[in-house]
């Protein structure tokens, strides 16, 4: 079970969140003109890496605040967390964190 | 029979004062406190304790501890049965009844042994050979094969006992008390850090105490209880004995399984905790798990009395038991002759066989000195005796040990000790991702690349020398301790301990056989499986290279050991077979758990009433007195409907039904969904998560909303109150509560924080009384005294606030029966009170209370919709025939996606009504519709969402979702069942009251 | 009838009154339900000045910023639930006009009050061997070191939701159910307390 860090109340039992799925998938604000395929895209397309994955996760038994989670999806390594509307880590910090 | 008593007069940590009674197979027997099943049973001369799962071969304990493939038994009987436990780990108490496994009619005769006999017939893969067809006679051969193939049985009838679960943090956890978990736990803990000790022996110590090793010119065991006692000395220290870590996961998340009972006698552990699952969240972690010594493959080295070196010397030190009275030690290495001294000394004949012939001098003179035969660079060819050990043939070597020279030679003996070197237990640094080494001169596999926060020491590292693991163990925990930011100067000194030269192991994979051309069938790899080295060959040339395919093929490693003596013999073998190097073929992947575990310890206290919770309303009780019937709705209990004397429940649902469109009904409707949704960007918040427009709901009004998911597929549904000019209160459904909340949380927080907008769950904070039919309004009107209810001061789709029943109240005319209707809500703690009010007062009304059963038929009648019952996740607004509540001048969730070209598709699966032919025919839910009854397969139009029999109407009604079924009305639909075809006609999804005029007075 | 009328707690058909017996000093663990708080959830913008100030001068303490803390003044204390949200625990006689001078000191700005009080009860659990029950169920390491009196921390009691809530060093937890889950939960404390000793002491 993974040990996740909320960006406010700090480490905590995977329990106590759920995963939205992949981040920074911006919902288009003219969806008029997109055409059908490029609605499902945005609907449906997701990416699935081997490797560093950035997703969305809620405290939902803690303080229900969003953040954002980069993880490693083959050693499940947290590699950062901040918060909405903040920008992701520009530079992979080698080897990542441990603990 | 006659009972030896091989036990010896002095030493050993049992307690000699403390005897203990108990029985094995029908028989009693004696021993004393601290002994374990296995060492009681030796020491009253039982050596045969059960029967191999293929071949019914006779089998005697092989080991000390947690690694035993042969020595299952089935513990007690009845509920509290327990099969398949290991009787080297099994302590004994008064009044333990345990029975040997798989033997029929007994261990000692036992009829399956047949097949040991036959055994040249069932080779590796025998049954996927042989029982592949005709597929459907497996069910025939698979009772035959799952009865003579087994274990324990499992136990009957709920268990008694106690499980539950806890949570522990620690800085540093170390796993294994023995000398090198101790020493790391000691320089762990003097830093102050927070330290957990596990251990799955009863006593902390590790296999050290099974030695006469001295440290500090000592006995070991002093040094044991100086380190146990300044441990416990430490306030932050904890150590937990009889304590097994199971699993080893993510981010340092392990799991422990505590025995906290299960060495007391039945008498003595009513009422208490019998297994405790530890959830152990450590920063840091030392894995100090030892070793499992590796036997030697050579033919019959199954037979009962042949055993490791470390477990015959462990029976003699540390239970004071002598397993036999003649010993053959069997070894490629050095450390079987620290076994062989000790039985030496205490009183066995002992020849020491090792298939090396350079010899340290030490060794030889210490083997000199007791009188004890050497015969170097010798093996055993064959174990001979059947139900017991009666001797081993010996020959010499050749060179290349793939062969003999000169003849055989047969020494008689009771006892064979076997050494292949030691696997370290890599189980949990595998199972945490860390890669494994192969280390070539040792022959063993090693933690190579760790993955996570851990430190691997002493024996588990593959440090076999007592001063390096001891070394290990101190910078291990000072490191660990560091880490967490606990630092100590200096450091306390190592113990002194003996350092003996070794002279390296000789690898030996197997034992060659006396003629070079005789299969391998009778050396047995995997004890517990019946695998041997002739059938991993054959799987070999059968084309099974992975060792993950060997393992399925043959079942090696399988089985409640999972292969803890037998994995790397096999995967040796597979290798030398394939000609492939060790490191190449690789293990199996290790899996948590580590032991078996119990069903009862998983479950913990989530069991019976405390299963799941049981959410009530403030009217609970009320309900339960009159005797109704509930229905789950999600966690929620909701009252179903409520049966009088002798009715049935086709009886009551219409009873209330008809109550509540010609008197008055009652309806608990506090479960559902309540969000508190505040802020000057509250409207334009509503307008982009519901399909309609909020903007111009004016304060003290009501209003239904719709909402969708991204895909434009309904989601939920209710009616939102404007308390003010930037407040509302929304109502979902009461099983999507939670969800439509996490829902409109998600897009304030991740897609537009712009807005000023605060949500809070009050679905708890009020309690609902819904009335309902043409009494309701003169109801109200006699307990509420400061609303206004007349139909134009108080219409349809508005809310007042004011007293009813004295109480503080809000007041909703808003209806979901298409009855003219008002939904009382006051704070929880009052709705009992509300709730006998309203029928204390509505007596003289014939108020009926009615369920949901009720609440279903009725707004059938009128067509309304249940999201999550007539819709499924697949079903949009259009399909339902709602377009008069989808905005197109805004945009909301889902909007964009009801103009994709399937959803606009016209054969879309579409709500309508149904009538059945026959008034009285109710179609189940789920049925099936078709257009006309065919040959199968028939070709499925769509499918009965909801269906109740109307008493109002006299008639069945249904609702379906069919496809094009908007233009399909009036026509004539079949839903074939199992024994008969229900007929119906296809109507607008509504059947009462069309306009909604009723609801309006 | 006016007895009929009484507010009545989320446990009030458990008949725990009964069984309430404490001796000082007994029992590894006492456990009561606390069940007429005032409750009021608190939402604004807790760096903002304004917010700040009109909150402190209705209830003569400051929003608490750092998370997972708690703070007092005399019989009111507010509690950190997130970064725009707060716990006000109030005299159950107290809580109206409470509620409405905070709703009032914050016209005009984007800050919410909303009263909870029925929604909710509070069950409080003291004694030596807390942190032993609230373990079997509860994954917040509750050590000293790590927690202590003044801190709270939302997470999961057994399959309850849970508000956690260290009052004093004894130590005393108070802990904020759903009303509909407080039968599950006090039922489990109770089965988790029984190796302690639990007793039961009669409601506040």
């Amino acid at each position: 079970m993974l040990l996740i860090e909320c960006p406010w109340c700090g480490f905590r039992e995977e329990s106590e969140f759920r995963c939205g799925g992949e981040a920074h998938i911006v919902r288009p604000l003219d969806s008029e003109s997109l055409s059908d395929a490029e609605w499902a895209d945005y609907l449906f397309m997701r990416t699935n890496p081997k490797g560093r994955h950035r997703e969305r996760w809620v405290h939902e038994h803690g303080c229900r605040r969003w953040f954002n989670v980069e993880r490693d999806t083959v050693t499940h390594e947290i590699l950062a967390v901040y918060r909405m509307g903040e920008h992701p880590p520009a530079e992979p910090a080698t080897g990542g964190r441990r603990r | 029979m006659t009972r030896a008593d091989f036990r010896l007069s002095v030493g050993g940590r049992i307690d000699r004062d403390r005897l203990v009674g108990f029985s094995f197979d029908g028989e009693r027997y004696s021993g004393f406190a601290g002994d374990t099943l296995a060492s009681a049973l030796l020491a009253n001369g039982v050596r045969l304790v059960g029967r191999s799962f293929k071949y019914h071969r006779p089998r005697g304990v092989v080991t000390d501890g947690v690694e035993e493939p042969n020595a299952l038994v089935q513990l007690g009987a009845g509920a509290i049965g327990e099969p398949n436990a290991r009787a080297t780990q099994v302590e004994i108490h008064d009044g333990l009844t345990a029975a040997s496994q798989n033997r029929w009619p007994n261990v000692r005769f036992d009829v399956g042994a047949v097949n040991g006999h036959l055994s040249a017939l069932l080779p590796a893969g025998f049954y996927y050979k042989t029982f592949m067809w005709p597929g459907k006679w497996w069910m025939k051969y698979e009772y035959f094969i799952r009865r003579a193939a087994g274990l324990g049985r499992a136990p009957t009838g709920p268990d008694p006992e106690i499980y539950d679960k806890s949570w522990a943090h620690c800085d540093v956890l170390v796993v294994g008390a023995g000398p090198t978990g101790l020493t790391a736990a000691h320089a762990a803990g003097r830093t102050g850090a927070r330290v957990l000790v596990v251990d799955e022996r009863p006593e902390p110590g590790g296999h050290l105490l099974g030695t006469r090793r001295t440290i500090n010119d000592a006995p070991a065991g002093e040094w044991v209880s100086a380190m146990v006692s300044e441990l416990a000395d430490m306030d932050e220290v904890r150590i937990l004995s009889r304590a097994t870590a199971l699993g080893y996961y993510d981010h340092n998340s392990l799991t422990v399984l505590e025995r906290r009972t299960d060495h007391l006698p039945y008498g003595e552990r009513g009422g208490r905790v019998r297994q405790r699952l530890w959830k152990v969240r450590a920063k840091q972690v030392v894995l100090a798990t030892g070793a499992h010594e590796r036997p030697l493959v050579f033919r019959n080295n199954d037979r009962p009395g042949v055993m490791l070196a470390s477990a015959a010397q462990s029976y003699v030190n540390r239970y004071a038991v002598r397993p036999g009275t003649a010993a053959v030690v069997f070894t490629n290495n050095d450390s079987a002759y620290d076994p062989a001294l000790d039985l030496a000394d205490a009183g066995l004949r002992v020849t020491v066989v090792d298939v090396r012939t350079e010899l340290s001098d030490l060794r030889r003179a210490q083997l000199r000195r007791r009188g004890i035969e050497l015969l170097a660079g010798h093996a055993i060819i064959s174990v001979r005796g059947a139900k017991a050990v009666t001797g081993v043939s010996v020959a010499s070597l050749t060179a290349a040990a793939t062969g003999y020279t000169g003849t055989s030679r047969r020494i008689r003996c009771d006892l064979v000790c076997m050494s292949g070197g030691w696997n370290p237990a890599i189980h949990l640094f595998s199972q945490s991702g860390g890669r494994l080494a192969f280390d070539e001169a040792r022959g063993v596999f090693v933690p190579g690349e760790v993955r996570q926060a851990q430190f691997s020491v002493g024996g588990c590292n593959g440090t076999g020398v007592l001063a390096f693991a001891l070394s290990e163990g101190r910078e291990a925990g000072k490191s660990a301790a560091a880490a967490c930011g606990f630092r100590m100067r200096g450091g306390t000194a190592l113990p002194r301990v003996d350092v003996v030269e070794e002279v390296p192991i000789r690898l030996f994979w197997t034992v060659p056989p006396r003629h070079p051309d005789r299969r391998l069938d009778k050396h047995f790899v995997d004890f517990q499986n019946d695998v041997t080295a002739a059938d991993i060959a054959l799987a070999a040339r059968e084309g099974y290279r992975s060792v993950e395919h060997l393992k399925r093929y043959t079942t090696t490693g399988m089985g409640t050991d999972q292969g803890k003596t037998s994995n790397v013999n096999a995967l040796a073998i597979l290798s030398e077979t394939l000609g492939a190097d060790i490191a190449a073929t690789g293990t199996t992947t290790f899996r948590p758990p580590y032991t078996p575990v119990t069903f009862g310890a998983l479950a913990g206290r989530d069991v019976g009433e405390l299963s799941d919770p049981v959410r009530t309303t403030p009217m609970h009780r009320w309900h339960v007195q009159q005797g109704a019937t509930f229905e789950d709705v999600g966690q929620w209990k909701r009252p179903w409907y409520y049966p009088r004397d002798g009715e049935s429940m086709r009886e009551a649902v219409d009873r209330e039904c008809l109550a509540a469109r010609n008197a008055v009904g009652i309806l608990d409707a506090s479960t559902l969904g309540k969000i508190d949704v505040q802020g000057p960007d509250a409207a334009e918040f509503l307008d982009r998560i519901y399909t309609n427009g909020w903007k111009r709901l004016e304060v003290g009004r009501c209003r239904y909303g719709l909402m969708c998911t991204e895909d434009g597929m309904v989601f939920d549904d209710g009616v939102t109150l404007r308390l003010g000019d930037h407040h509302y209160l929304v109502h979902t459904t009461s099983g999507n509560a939670a969800r439509v909340l996490g829902w409109m949380e998600e897009w304030l927080q991740t897609e537009w924080p712009e807005l000023r907008v605060y949500c809070t769950s009050v679905t708890e904070q009020t309690a609902t009384a819904s009335i309902s039919g043409p009494f309701a309004r003169r109801l109200l009107a006699a307990l509420t005294t400061d609303i206004d209810l007349d139909r134009d001061a108080f219409p349809f789709m508005h809310w007042r606030d004011g007293h009813v029943a004295g109480l503080p109240a809000r007041v909703a005319r808003v209806s979901f029966t298409g009855e003219s209707s008002f939904e009382v809500s006051v704070p929880a703690g009052y709705g009992l009170s509300l709730w006998t009010a309203l029928m204390h007062a509505g007596q003289r009304y014939g108020i009926t209370p009615y369920g949901t059963e009720a609440m279903h038929v009725l707004r059938a009648e009128r067509g309304f919709i249940i999201a999550g019952q007539d819709t499924d996740g697949t079903v949009t607004p259009i399909d339902l025939g709602m377009e008069w509540i989808v905005s197109r001048r805004k945009d909301f969730i889902g909007r964009r996606s009801l103009d994709r070209a399937d959803t606009v598709r016209d054969d879309r699966k579409q709500l309508v009504g149904l009538l059945t032919e026959r008034s009285e025919d109710v179609l189940p839910e789920g049925g099936q519709i078709v257009e006309r009854v065919t040959a199968l397969p028939m070709r499925m139009i769509g499918h009965v969402t909801s269906s109740y029999y109307s008493a109002n109407l006299g008639h069945s009604i249904a609702l379906a979702l069919v496809r094009g079924g908007r233009s399909r009305h009036g026509e004539q639909v079949m839903v074939p069942l199992e024994r008969s075809v229900m007929s119906a006609r296809i109507t607008e999804p509504g059947f009462f009251d069309p306009e909604g005029a009723r609801a309006h007075d | 009838m006016t007895e009929r009328y009484q507010r009545r707690s989320a446990l009030a058909h458990l008949g725990l009154e009964a069984r309430a017996s404490v001796v000082a000093g007994e029992g590894g663990v006492t456990l009561r339900e606390a069940p007429m708080r005032g409750l009021l959830v608190l939402r604004g913008d807790g760096g903002g000045k304004a917010f700040r100030s009109e909150v402190t001068a209705v209830l003569g303490i400051e929003p608490v910023v750092e998370p997972l803390t708690a703070a007092r003044r005399r019989d009111l204390s507010i509690l950190w639930l997130g970064p725009d949200e707060w716990l006000v625990i109030t005299p159950d006689r107290r809580r109206a006009r409470i509620e409405r001078m905070l709703r009032d000191a914050l016209v005009g700005q984007h800050a919410a009050v909303t009263d909870v009080s029925h929604g909710r009860t509070v069950l409080v659990l003291s004694g030596p061997d807390v942190l032993a029950v609230l373990a079997k169920g509860c994954s917040l390491d509750l050590h000293p070191r790590m927690f202590g009196p003044g801190r709270c921390a939302q997470s999961r009691l057994a399959k309850c939701q849970a508000l956690i809530h260290q009052t004093t060093d004894a130590p005393e937890f108070e802990i904020h159910v759903p009303r509909s889950f407080a039968q599950y939960a006090w039922m489990w404390l109770e089965d988790a307390g029984q190796e302690f000793d639990l007793r039961i002491a009669p409601a506040e």
